[in-house]
């Protein structure tokens, strides 16, 4: 690959490489979609962009990227961000979470960013399992899989996040994968364009912690069952319901609309309060 | 001068916090702290500043230590329940040394307790609610205008040793009404935000201690690229596994305050010059407390009455002060009996030291405190 391709890496902590991830893990690909997305968007420097993440594998990733950065407590990185855009609505605020951080212990707060339409975007890097404390099940790990705390396989139906964005209120709602990372890159790009909140789900392989107890093979596998697995959205969508079932599922841009974002609408009460809009 | 004006304490709290440059406020409702969101709802967008209320007390924790995080001056308020669900962030505060101050107008706990009836329940709580070792500023006023510069003051304290402060009301100051005539603008001192004395080329570190042991950490935004963790870090602000800088930022965390000794311990004497006695209590609870210690002087008594604004850091040396000078302390707070361990403890038994509780809903009436005066006067036996 040649030098030029690669001039994403200027956004990377090189003193705080390598990563703290597992050999074969997907947090790097996704982080590296992230910041691909970033140099699309020239109007986003180091200077003006901040990354928040929450508690996890994936939540790491803030540490590595050449922004301000803030690693925060479990399931709060959407709360921060929100502290962070009202402050500073000037700044472009990225936030990282995992499924577990996101979708369990942060859920609530990841309803409310949708409802108030806040300017972040938001990264879930999806591993389906909790990969920081060795394996546990998420919200988001699919039906009879096996985590160390469903060891005889999981019974909860699984929670899609893309599908509660849209109802929630967020207003660019997209998914991809590490093994579509230019596609990936490209949803996070979209979504960045959105001033409101964006939310784009990453599915990345974790062979340690989850292929490797769900007999899902090496890394590689992984990303080859994502690339079997994955349809468009445009394809999906023609998809007659039968062919919707097991393990396929849709990839793409499932919501880009445009609303008000909150800081921009609490501009109103600033106006209405007789104070002066900065 | 300003008018004087009939105001409640919740609504003092939001005043103070505006006069000392709050330009952000994150809250959730619940009683009976919610006049001061209520009211930072109404003077933010009118003063600079920008409120919101959050999904949940967590949220609001979170949503103030971002906007600090990113410049702003910022405080949230509860009470019991929500104060204990933001003691997580709390913690965080105190690790990653992000300016915040967090009012708590105590009700009657544990649990959803007694909704709106005043309790001094949380003293202990506020101090050692959250996870580790790590310092605490408490600050408990007892009437309206105290509790206007004591919300300046908690706010110039959490800016000066970047730390989160409490401003430890209860439900008889918060929802306590008075005339109040309002310092002027040049009257207050403000304590402006820290900034970094160095440039990134010029090798700055955003954890790295000044001399007062707190760091300049520059603001988001500012073109530092900081990073923040709740993650025990050095002075780069990355995590570290090493026993070398976990102990020494524990260290640095309590001895930034501790090295400041007295100069944050306010407490206050009544009647104490020739006093035998003495009533030790604070906030609310005070305010009977010094009703009490007055009619018994009228009846020649010798009793005084040390009052703690500052609750946390402990008021260790005023208290051994007093324990040296008189014959007993009278320990009077509305809960089962919390500050009366740190009293025996400072007072290392040099006097007796006698509990004056209450915990049924109700405030003190002054003849209850004067009951247990003289209970110490004549028998001078601990309860």
């Amino acid at each position: 690959m040649e030098m030029a391709e690669r001039s994403y890496e200027k956004f990377f902590r090189q003193h705080r490489l390598p990563h703290m991830w597992c050999p074969g893990c997907g947090n790097g690909i996704a982080m590296k979609a992230i910041v691909m997305a970033i140099e699309k968007h020239p109007e986003l420097t180091a200077d003006n962009t901040v990354i928040v993440s929450g508690i996890g594998c994936s939540s790491r990733a803030s540490g590595y990227m050449d922004f301000d950065t803030l690693h925060t407590a479990h399931g709060r990185a959407l709360p921060f961000a929100t502290g962070i855009k009202m402050a500073r609505p000037d700044l472009h605020v990225i936030v990282i979470t995992g499924d577990g951080d996101c979708t369990a212990i942060g859920g609530n707060h990841f309803i409310h960013s949708c409802r108030r339409n806040i300017d972040l975007t938001a990264i879930l890097f999806n591993n389906s399992i909790y990969g920081m404390t060795g394996g546990q099940t998420s919200p988001m790990t699919p039906m009879g899989k096996k985590a160390t705390t469903t060891p005889y396989g999981s019974v909860a139906r699984p929670l899609d996040p893309s599908a509660l964005a849209k109802a929630a209120g967020a207003t660019y709602v997209a998914r991809s994968t590490a093994y579509h990372v230019h596609h990936l890159a490209k949803m996070i790009e979209q979504g960045l364009n959105n001033k409101g909140f964006s939310f784009i789900e990453a599915i990345v392989q974790c062979p340690t912690a989850y292929g490797r107890k769900n007999k899902m093979g090496t890394p590689a596998d992984m990303l080859a069952w994502m690339r079997d697995n994955a349809v468009m959205k445009e394809a999906w969508d023609k998809l007659p319901e039968e062919k919707k079932q097991g393990e396929k599922f849709p990839i793409g841009v499932f919501l880009d609309s445009r609303y008000v974002d909150y800081a921009t609408a609490y501009n109103d009460v600033i106006r209405a309060a007789g104070g002066e809009v900065k | 001068m300003k008018e004087a004006r009939l105001m409640q304490g919740n609504e003092a709290c939001a005043e103070g916090a505006i006069a000392a440059g709050v330009n952000f406020f994150a809250g959730y409702p619940i009683t009976p702290s919610t006049e001061i969101a209520e009211s930072m709802a109404k003077l933010l967008p009118k003063n600079g500043g920008k409120f919101i209320q959050m999904e949940d007390e967590i949220a609001a924790m979170g949503a103030i230590l971002g906007a600090s995080l990113a410049g702003s001056k910022v405080m949230d308020a509860t009470s019991g329940p929500g104060f204990s669900l933001k003691q997580e962030l709390i913690g965080y505060a105190a690790c990653a040394e992000i300016p915040c101050v967090v009012v708590n107008v105590q009700r009657v706990g544990p649990s959803t307790g007694q909704p709106t009836a005043p309790s001094q329940g949380d003293v202990m709580q506020v101090r050692w609610g959250t996870h580790g070792d790590h310092p605490m500023i408490a600050l408990s006023p007892w009437s309206v205008r105290e509790t206007f510069d004591a919300t300046i003051m908690a706010v110039n304290y959490a800016e000066r040793f970047r730390t989160p402060v409490i401003l430890l009301m209860d439900e008889i100051v918060g929802h306590l009404r008075e005339k109040v005539v309002l310092p002027e603008d040049n009257e207050i001192v403000v304590y402006p935000r820290r900034k970094p004395k160095k440039t990134r080329a010029e090798g700055y570190q955003p954890f790295a201690p000044d001399e007062d042991l707190v760091p300049n950490t520059a603001n988001f935004g500012d073109g530092y690229h900081i990073h923040v963790t709740g993650l025990i870090h050095d002075e780069t602000g990355f995590p570290v596994g090493s026993p070398k800088v976990t102990e020494e930022s524990i260290r640095r965390l309590h001895e930034k305050i501790s090295r400041v000794g007295e100069e944050i311990i306010h407490t206050y004497e009544y009647f104490m010059e020739d006093a035998e006695y003495a009533v030790v209590s604070f906030g609310g609870t005070a305010r009977t407390a010094y009703e009490a210690v007055r009619a018994a002087r009228a009846e020649g008594k010798k009793v005084g009455l040390l009052r703690l604004m500052t609750v946390w850091p402990f008021a260790d040396k005023a208290i051994a002060r007093l324990a040296a000078k008189v014959k007993g302390i009278i320990v009077a707070e509305l809960n089962y009996g919390q500050i009366i361990g740190e009293v025996e403890r400072a007072a290392q038994g040099k006097c007796q030291v006698l509990l004056c509780a209450k915990y049924n809903m109700q405030t003190f009436e002054p003849p209850e405190i004067r009951a247990a005066i003289e209970k110490m006067i004549n028998g001078g036996k601990k309860s």
